[in-house]
């Protein structure tokens, strides 16, 4: 028995126990903790990179890793460890940013449609539609062309693209649960509409929503690299992982280590991505065992 | 010698939690044409047992530590899985609890009933299509499916719960089984189909002289077509008898108590229904729906033209089979469902004639209890999130007093405080219903609609769950609409009853004078379905 007088355990909640439980899942754990690394490196890089990322060297040109430049040089003798530093810079931001930008988006929109139903979702979704059959190179031409080549113009176009399948994702989660007994439940309560979507619902599609957010990040970065690598993300001497991939690829058989370290870094995100995703899901799922 | 001969069975499961022993050294025999009723709550291991005869239990977790089940010479648990495969639907088969599910929705009822005998497992067996389709034909019509040549092309969806049973039967019986086994082949039907079902599965026995294992919570179920009767609690025997000595001369005590669960009789405590004007008064309601689904838009008359009162302190019961309208009507009271026409008015005040942001204040007052436990709490939040919402969201606590507020609700219901932190998950059925119903109460309201509050429970349970209830109308001066298709259940709470059929309102009396004198013919077919408590 919980002693009365106690300040009571009010504090629990689905976040809290979550926190809990992730941490005592040691692979999401390690997932965050890499996260975090590559996070904080990126933070720091104009303070502890080695070498200028811009500056070239072409009486070095491409030389194997060394003592002087751990992980080799490229074509024009710029240091890889550098520009795989700035590199994530931009990947990770692009990554997260605008993934978050489509989470928030596809997230309330889904959610809204879904519930409200009738001839508001009708609509909804016909506007998603519409964004769908937009071609998307155009889209970003076009975008380019108005407001010039500017960074943030790249999250709102990946951003604008991505929240379409997240929408239809919650939509249809949606719209099973709003048939629920609990949503009826809450709604026979006299509970406001968005407080039923913000507490009943919203956390009900988590599950999925997580899921198709670790397989996003990484799209969406590789996504940057193909703008990028069409000279509508961004330019060379500027760098990110997707960009030293492409790159890498062309000279893979004269240089492979100018593929082989970009490639570890990015898949070693993507790993720790899908481990913290994984084991977020479960933690946020209270059905899922407790151990 | 035995059909089935089961001894000294033992199954556990072996989960990273530790070893659960499921089932304990039990034993049984049937022999041909005879029925066997395996009875216990939830979690007896009754289910456990049959699951295991035919391999159908997951391995891991599941072990069978010991014992054999001998079937016709031949040990279930020693043979092979061409030989399992072999005794499965050709001499053993099974009929499960939920007829909306155990069939394929894309392939249509003729289709699924052939499929055992043109794709047999064995090939020498297999028969033509058109002589398949022949027997199916003939099958559907001994299972009672009026005009089964037509009815051979429909898709499940087009038949009603009970009739899906009955398709169910017949694919059982297709290859000719010697033993079938039925799990809670009628918990999810109506009374009036359940009395039908049972019906028939008692002359197939007789005509096509098949063992039968039949699995039930309910004892009363079972009292008129079992021969002999096994007690299982906690995966133990409790007690083996033939049916007559089970319900007349039980000594155990645990085999008493599932008897005493049964509700029969009428109420025990008076009724409290206060004079004055009605505080809930519903007139020519009408709630209709259009049904998309056909081609031509068709209006579904869900609840047509009911007029009903009930006083201060009543608990009123509404009875009718499913798709009687009744829990149409129920939420129609609370303007869940829009009304198409007709007024409901709650302490003088016209709730359908209100803005929905007007009705927010009455919504309070007005509360729901579901049927499916497992459904009407939100999975993701705690016991204590559950009930702080509505107390939080009405200004009832603030959030200093909440936590006093939800603990006293938890000792209301009978739930232990030390568990307000569990997710809904965590709970047995009947201690998540008291959740909802703590829901329920936690906002003071006058009114309740009970939507079928316990049908899903075990019978001792729902003994439980009523007598909470009871306390509940009367200590917190509750009046009550109680919906059930269980007329036992009624009988045993209700003051006054309301009978629907088709959206209509066919008749309402006080409860025992609709006992004793019924006036409509449909009243009386539905209390001629109550399951006898005693064999006859």
């Amino acid at each position: 028995m919980i002693d009365p007088s106690q300040p009571t355990q009010q504090g629990s909640s689905l976040w809290l126990d979550a926190w809990i439980k992730l941490g005592k899942n040691r692979l999401a754990l390690s997932g965050l903790v890499i996260l975090l690394f590559l996070i904080i490196i990126s933070l720091l890089t104009p303070w502890i990179a080695p070498y200028s990322y811009e500056e070239q060297n072409l009486m070095l040109g491409a030389t194997a890793p060394s003592a002087a430049h751990w992980l080799g040089t490229d074509i024009f003798g710029r240091d890889m460890l550098t520009r795989i530093m700035y590199g994530g810079r931009v990947s990770l931001m692009v990554g997260f940013i605008a993934t978050a930008v489509a989470l928030v988006i596809g997230i309330l929109w889904g959610a809204v449609a879904g519930f409200v139903g009738g001839r508001l979702d009708a609509v909804m979704m016909r506007i998603v539609d519409i964004m769908y059959a937009l071609p998307f190179m155009i889209f970003i031409v076009l975008l380019m062309v108005v407001f010039g080549r500017n960074i943030l113009l790249l999250f709102v176009a990946i951003g604008a693209v991505e929240w379409l399948t997240m929408a239809r994702i919650v939509r249809g989660q949606v719209m099973t649960l709003r048939k629920q007994e609990f949503v009826e439940a809450a709604y026979s309560m006299g509970l406001s509409k968005w407080a039923i979507i913000r507490r009943h619902i919203i956390p009900n599609t988590l599950g999925p929503v997580i899921v198709y957010t670790t397989l996003t990040i990484p799209s969406v970065m590789l996504l940057e690299a193909f703008l990028s690598f069409l000279g509508l993300g961004i330019q060379p001497p500027q760098s990110s992982w997707g960009l030293l991939i492409n790159y890498g690829v062309e000279t893979m058989e004269e240089y492979p280590w100018l593929l082989i370290f970009p490639g570890i870094t990015l898949s070693l995100t993507l790993f720790a991505l899908n481990f913290l995703g994984d084991g977020l899901r479960d933690a946020l799922d209270p059905r899922a065992s407790k151990d | 010698m035995a059909l089935l001969d089961v001894k000294n069975l033992s199954i556990s499961f072996h989960t990273r939690h530790g070893e659960t022993k499921a089932v304990d050294n039990v034993s049984f025999s049937v022999e041909c044409g005879e029925t066997l009723a395996i009875v216990g709550e939830s979690g007896s291991g009754k289910s456990v047992t049959c699951y295991s005869l035919l391999d159908l239990l997951p391995k891991p977790p599941a072990v069978v530590e010991s014992g054999s089940a001998n079937f016709d010479g031949v040990d279930l648990y020693q043979c092979s899985n061409s030989q399992m495969q072999q005794f499965r639907g050709n001499d053993i088969a099974m009929i499960f609890q939920d007829p909306m599910t155990s069939l394929n929705p894309f392939l249509t009822v003729g289709e699924q009933l052939i499929e055992p005998l043109i794709y047999h497992s064995d090939s020498s067996q297999r028969v033509s299509r058109n002589a398949a389709k022949q027997e199916a034909i003939a099958l559907l019509d001994e299972v009672g499916i009026i005009n089964p040549e037509a009815r051979f092309d429909s898709y499940p969806h087009e038949f009603s719960g009970g009739m899906r049973q009955r398709v169910m039967i017949a694919m059982a019986l297709i290859n000719k089984p010697r033993l079938l086994i039925c799990d809670e082949p009628t918990t999810a039907l109506d009374v009036t189909i359940q009395a039908q079902i049972l019906k028939l599965i008692k002359t197939l026995q007789k005509n096509r002289d098949v063992a039968v294992i039949f699995i039930s919570h309910d004892l009363a179920v079972v009292a008129d077509i079992a021969d002999k009767v096994l007690v299982m609690c906690d995966g133990k025997t409790e007690e083996q008898n033939c049916t007559n000595e089970v319900f007349q001369n039980s000594s155990n005590r645990y085999t008493q108590a599932l008897l005493s669960a049964i509700p029969t009789g009428a109420k025990t405590t008076k009724s409290l229904a206060q004079d004055g004007s009605p505080l809930l008064k519903i007139e020519r309601v009408k709630t209709y729906f259009t049904d998309f689904s056909s081609s031509s838009e068709k209006v579904v008359k869900a609840v047509d033209d009911v007029s009903l009162s009930l006083q201060k302190g009543e608990i009123l019961g509404l009875v009718g089979e499913s798709g009687s309208g009744k829990s149409t009507l129920g939420r129609s009271i609370l303007q869940l469902a829009p009304l198409t026409a007709g007024t409901v008015s709650f302490a003088g005040t016209d709730l359908s004639a209100l803005q929905p942001s007007q009705l927010i204040p009455w919504r309070r007052k007005l509360q729901m209890i579901f049927q499916d436990p497992y459904a009407s709490l939100n999975p993701r939040m705690t016991v204590y999130q559950t009930l702080a919402e509505p107390l939080l969201y009405h200004g009832l606590a603030n959030k200093k007093s909440v936590a006093k507020q939800v603990e006293q609700l938890m000792d209301d219901v009978g739930l232990a405080r030390s568990s307000v932190l569990k997710y809904p998950h965590e709970f047995s059925g009947g201690q998540r219903q008291r959740i909802a119903i703590g829901r329920a109460i936690a906002t003071e309201p006058e009114f309740i609609i009970a939507d079928e509050p316990v049908s899903a429970l075990d019978v001792t349970i729902q003994a439980q769950i009523l007598d909470l209830i009871l306390e509940l109308v009367k200590q917190r001066d509750l009046t009550m609409l109680f919906i059930s298709h269980d007329l036992s259940v009624v009988r045993k709470i209700c003051d006054r009853v309301a009978v629907m059929h088709h959206g209509n309102l066919v008749e309402e009396a006080a409860t025992e004078t609709l006992w004793a004198n019924p006036k409509m013919d449909y009243t009386r077919s539905l209390l001629s379905a109550i399951p006898a408590t005693n064999p006859s």
